[in-house]
């Protein structure tokens, strides 16, 4: 799983029918001390995250495809399965 | 997932029995303001996209799923056409 910010979304009208009713957020990877990465991913929403929350994505497309559309064997990779509340590091541990 | 833009097509006649009849487009990756991000990929398209639109597209395993046949050897299938750049939001 990775550590994300939730940026925004994403609309499209003509995709595969099983993300119908789906929300795709536009996230970018963060570090565990909460800055971005740069990296810039696209993941299913299972959690009803919302813009600016810290989250975790899994990316493995059997978790991503049961949490995000509750059956497995669908087109998708990553998704949305938990907002982060806190992180708490040990000091100078890296 | 990623956003990406459709930049080109690829024509391969010699190819796996079960890419026939597939598109094959040249997908360059982008991030969050919809610049360059990494280099491009060649996708199969699962969605009707053409040169120049907005996609995104999933990697893995999972990206054989939406053809009939499982056994489709793709790692990176475009799912979803984005309607505009403006439906892009973020903040």
């Amino acid at each position: 799983m990775i550590l994300a910010k939730v940026l925004g979304n994403v609309v499209a009208t003509q995709k595969n029918h099983r993300y119908e009713n789906a929300r795709v957020m536009l996230c970018e990877s963060i570090n565990p001390e909460g800055e971005g990465t740069g990296n810039t991913v696209l993941a299913l929403d299972a959690v009803d995250a919302g813009v600016g929350d810290t989250v975790l994505i899994v990316q493995e497309g059997w978790s991503a495809s049961t949490t995000a559309t509750g059956k497995a064997g669908a087109a998708i990779d990553s998704a949305i399965i938990g907002v982060v509340d806190r992180i708490d590091l040990l000091k100078d541990a890296t | 997932m990623q956003l990406a833009r459709v930049i080109g097509t690829v024509v391969a006649t010699v190819k796996n029995d079960s890419l026939k009849n597939r598109k094959l487009l040249v997908v360059q990756s982008l991030n969050k303001d919809l610049a360059p991000q990494g280099k491009p990929l060649v996708a199969v398209d699962a969605a009707g996209a053409g040169v120049g639109e907005l996609v995104f597209w999933c990697r893995g395993k999972e990206a054989s799923f939406p053809f009939k046949r499982e056994d489709t050897p793709t790692d990176c299938t475009i799912v979803g056409i984005v309607d505009s750049d403006a439906h892009v939001s973020r903040q």
